[in-house]
Order: C-alpha cells, then sequence, then structure tokens
C-alpha cells in the first residue's frame, strides 16, 4: 500500500529559554502512513504526541528530519487535502453553526448553493440539524466538538489528523462518536490519524496503533488489530478487544511509568 | 424590561421634582429652567431648523472622531499584538494615557491645523484610539491557540487572520473601547467648540450662557445630553447582544 503520509528522521527540541536547557520533546522517529487506513498514535503524557501532529500538519517546523504528504515535502504551510481537528474547542464564536462548518468551503470560493448544500449534509451528519443556527456558547463541549470535526470534514481532506478529538467527551458520547467516525471514514475513504491517550480507543477504531515512547517520543511498536473495516463499538464485547487492550497496555506500562518518574518496579 | 421601566421611572420623578422646585421658587429660574420649559425651547429650536445648523458641524466633526478613533486603534491594537517587545514598552505608557489633561493640547493643535474642525476631530479622537487599541489586546489576549491554528490551517495570512479571526473575535471587546471613544468624541469635540471655535453646539451653548438665554442654554443641554444617551444605550443593547451570542454576559 502506498504511503500517504511519512515522515523521516522526525526530531523536535523546543530552544532553551531563560536558564532553562533546551528540551527534547521528539523523536528522531521514522513513521508511514497508508493511504486510506486508519492509524492511532497511543503514548505517556506529555512524549510528544500533539507535537508530532504539529509537525506533521505543517504547524510547526522539525528540528531535524522530513515530512511527505502524497510525496511532497510538507514545509512552513498545510499542504491541500490535509485536515486536523484539536483536543480543545476552535469553533469560531462569533460564527454559527453553519456558518463555523461552512467557513473553509467559502474561503475556496465555492459556489454559494454548493456550500450550503455540503454544510446541511455535514450538520445532519453530525446530529446538529436542530442547531444550524445557534451560536458555539449555546452549544454543549461535545456539540462544540462535533462542529470542529464537520467543518474538518466538510472540505473533504484526504488525509485527517485528530488531536485527541474526544477528550473533552463523557464515555458514553466518546463511545458514539467513535462510531460515527468510523462510519466517515469508510464513506469519504479518507486517511485517518488519530492522536488519543485511550488505549480502548485506540483498540476499537484502528487498523494499525502506533506505541510511543515517553518523551522525546518514539515509535516502540507497532500492532496491527486485524478488524474487519465494517467495525463498531460492539467489538467491545469480543474477547479479542480485551486481549488486543491488554497487549497494548503491557507494552505502554514501562513508558507511562517512566513519563510520570515511577520506578520500573512499581507496578 | 422591568429594570428599563424603573431606570426611566427614576430620571421621570427627578425631571418631575426639578420641575416642581422651580415653579415653587425652591430654585431660581435664573439659575435652572424648568424641565418644560427646556422642552419647549427645544421644540422651538427644532422647529425653526437653528437646531440643525447648530448640530450639524459638531455631529460631522463626532462623527469623523470617532471613525478616526476605531480606525487608528484597531490598526494601533494590531501593530502592538504584532510586536510584543513594542507592546511590552508602550503598554505602561498607554495605561497612564488617561491621566493626560488632553485639553493643554488644544490650543496647539490649532496652530497645528488651524482654526477649523481638524483640531477639534483630532482632539475628539484623541482618547478614543487609546481605548480601542487597548480593548482590542484584551480581546486578543483571550483568543484561543487551536483558533489561530485554524487560521493557518486554511492558509489565511497575517492579514486575512486579522480580518476574518482575529477582529471577529475581539468585537464584544473593541465595542466596549469604542463605546469609550463614542464618549470622549462628544467631550472633546463640545468642549474643544465651548472653548475657541467659530460655531456648533458647544459654541452656541457659551455664547447662550454669555446672554444669559436660558432657555437657549438648557434646550441645548437637553438636545446634547438626550443625543449621548440615546446612543450610548443603542450601543450598549449591542454590546450585550453580542455578549451574550458569544457566552461573555
Amino acid at each position: 500500500m502506498e504511503a500517504h503520509l511519512r515522515l523521516e528522521g522526525v526530531a523536535k527540541v523546543f530552544a532553551a529559554s531563560g536558564r532553562s536547557a533546551p528540551v527534547p520533546a521528539l523523536g528522531p522517529l521514522d513513521l508511514e502512513v497508508r493511504r486510506g487506513e486508519f492509524l492511532s498514535i497511543v503514548g505517556p503524557s506529555g512524549c510528544g504526541k500533539s507535537t508530532l501532529l504539529d509537525i506533521a500538519a505543517g504547524l510547526l517546523a522539525p528540528s531535524a528530519g522530513r515530512v511527505s504528504f502524497e510525496g511532497r515535502e510538507v514545509r512552513g504551510a498545510t499542504p491541500p487535502g490535509l485536515g486536523v481537528v484539536f483536543q480543545q474547542d476552535a469553533s469560531y464564536p462569533w460564527l454559527t453553526v453553519s456558518e463555523n462548518i461552512g467557513f473553509g468551503l467559502r474561503r475556496r470560493g465555492l459556489p454559494a448553493q454548493a456550500v450550503a448544500d455540503r454544510v446541511e449534509e455535514a450538520i445532519r451528519l453530525m446530529g446538529l440539524s436542530a442547531f444550524a443556527r445557534a451560536y458555539p456558547a449555546q452549544l454543549s463541549g461535545g456539540m462544540r466538538q462535533r462542529v470542529c470535526i464537520a467543518r474538518t470534514l466538510v472540505t473533504e481532506p484526504r488525509l485527517v489528523l485528530l488531536d485527541e478529538p474526544f477528550a473533552a467527551l463523557d464515555a458514553q458520547t466518546r463511545l458514539l462518536m467513535g462510531d460515527e467516525l468510523l462510519k466517515l471514514w469508510r464513506r469519504a475513504g479518507a486517511t485517518i490519524v488519530l492522536i488519543t491517550h485511550s488505549l480502548e480507543e485506540a483498540a476499537l477504531l484502528s487498523d494499525r496503533v502506533l506505541l510511543m515512547s515517553a518523551r522525546p517520543g518514539r515509535i516502540i511498536e507497532t500492532l496491527a488489530t486485524g478488524w474487519p473495516s465494517e467495525r463498531s463499538s460492539d467489538l467491545l464485547t469480543d474477547p479479542r478487544f480485551a486481549a488486543l487492550t491488554q497487549r497494548l497496555w503491557t507494552a505502554l506500562a514501562p513508558e507511562a511509568r517512566r513519563a510520570l518518574g515511577l520506578g520500573s518496579e512499581a507496578a | 424590561m422591568a429594570l428599563a421601566a424603573g431606570r426611566a421611572g427614576i430620571v421621570l420623578a427627578l425631571l418631575l421634582a426639578l420641575e416642581a422646585a422651580v415653579r415653587w421658587g425652591a430654585v431660581s429660574r435664573n439659575a435652572v429652567a424648568p424641565p418644560s420649559d427646556m422642552v419647549a425651547a427645544l421644540l422651538r429650536l427644532a422647529g425653526s431648523g437653528l437646531l440643525w445648523r447648530l448640530a450639524a458641524p459638531t455631529f460631522a466633526a463626532v462623527a469623523a472622531a470617532i471613525a478616526l478613533a476605531v480606525v487608528g486603534g484597531l490598526v494601533f491594537g494590531l501593530l502592538l499584538a504584532a510586536s510584543p517587545r513594542l507592546r511590552r514598552a508602550i503598554e505602561p505608557l498607554l495605561l497612564s494615557y488617561y491621566a493626560v489633561p488632553i485639553f493643554v493640547f488644544y490650543p496647539l493643535l490649532i496652530v497645528v491645523l488651524g482654526l477649523g474642525p481638524l483640531p477639534l476631530v483630532a482632539i475628539g479622537a484623541a482618547f478614543g484610539v487609546i481605548s480601542v487599541a487597548l480593548s482590542l489586546l484584551q480581546g486578543l489576549d483571550r483568543l484561543p491557540t487551536p483558533i489561530l491554528k485554524s487560521a493557518r490551517l486554511e492558509g489565511l495570512g497575517p492579514w486575512a487572520t486579522a480580518w476574518h479571526i482575529r477582529l471577529p473575535f475581539a468585537a464584544p471587546f473593541v465595542l466596549h473601547g469604542a463605546k469609550l471613544a463614542v464618549a470622549a468624541a462628544f467631550i472633546g469635540v463640545i468642549g474643544g467648540e465651548f472653548i475657541l471655535a467659530p460655531n456648533g453646539l458647544g459654541r452656541a451653548i457659551a455664547n447662550a450662557y454669555n446672554d444669559f438665554d436660558n432657555p437657549l442654554l438648557y434646550g441645548l443641554l437637553l438636545f446634547v445630553i438626550s443625543v449621548v444617551t440615546a446612543v450610548n444605550l443603542g450601543l450598549h443593547a449591542f454590546e450585550r447582544r453580542l455578549r451574550e451570542q458569544r457566552g461573555l454576559a
């Protein structure tokens, strides 16, 4: 399968500020995301997951290494066809739900009717039909996050980077949003890279799971889940799901302890 | 609604008390005209067309001062936001700007800009520029990083980000500064006319005071206060709506 996103020898060291020493935050690491796959990246807190995403999206320059998307180097700007959903609320508070979702489409100069049609469909898919004219301040945190997801997906990106998009949601909504994300992924055929700290989320949603070490984050293991593309949260009751989650934790636990400064025997 | 009715009731009661005090001799008519005479004088002024002739140059100068304060304040604020080092150097000076008795510069402004509307516009805008710039900075300081990252993902450059993201986000804060700019523009322009200007409402008020023309004096005062209050209430209502929309109320 063709590499859709490739990171080669990527590392990030944050420069010294004042008396503090330079902080090695990430890598060096190599990473290859295949076209059309659902890949999750899991790692302990502070391992550089979000830094990795910012570098992959062209929002942050790496200190070393090279990033390429669809064979072209990513440098200084986000390439067309790449969308990002952030962990924190990034909805525009001065725009209604439909205006938020249509922002990128209008910027691309699409005809008004085409924008309206695509926005309406995205609103319906996200279950926000009753709130099309509401402002973000009138929505719950989960609904605002759905607005941000819709705003990204409505532009039909070929690669979607999601940085813990469900972190602010309760457990039930997370499961439902995960199912919705799987449906959208199957429908759009896009490549998805999900950054998460939830082992269950990674095990449930992904084709492959990459595990990262404690800071500076490196890829320590890659696990293929073996799930068919037609999958959903029904897998929660599958014994293979429990086994997979256990395997992920067994591999990640030493790094999580290291990130917290605990000894290796502390478990 | 009940609160607004209560406020109107208090104003009405004070006006009635003043009317009674003047008519029953508790307050001299030479000092204060009864409110009914003020209203009658104002209606006569409006009917004769004199009011518009007096108010036109004043309102034109006030409008120009507000526009200058808002546009100048936004540009100044964006420049300071773009240059943290300049902001650190200048911000303490800006915060103490309100302590400067700006009217002392009025004669100097006349020497530089001539005896026309320009020095009035300059003095009317002087306070407002700073209040708009500071309120814009206050708003921009709260702009969440993910929103700025979203702007970069959309490929917006610095000016497009300012126009499509920074200014709309900071609008409720800017509006608060603009309210102060409007009040300062009225004070600056009418105060300037009062001191040294050939025409305008301030000049007419000063003339009426010198001529002991109390009905004209109070009619003009009532007009100025009514206009400023109406403008301020309108801006306040707009600001409240905007803040409620954003969940800032």
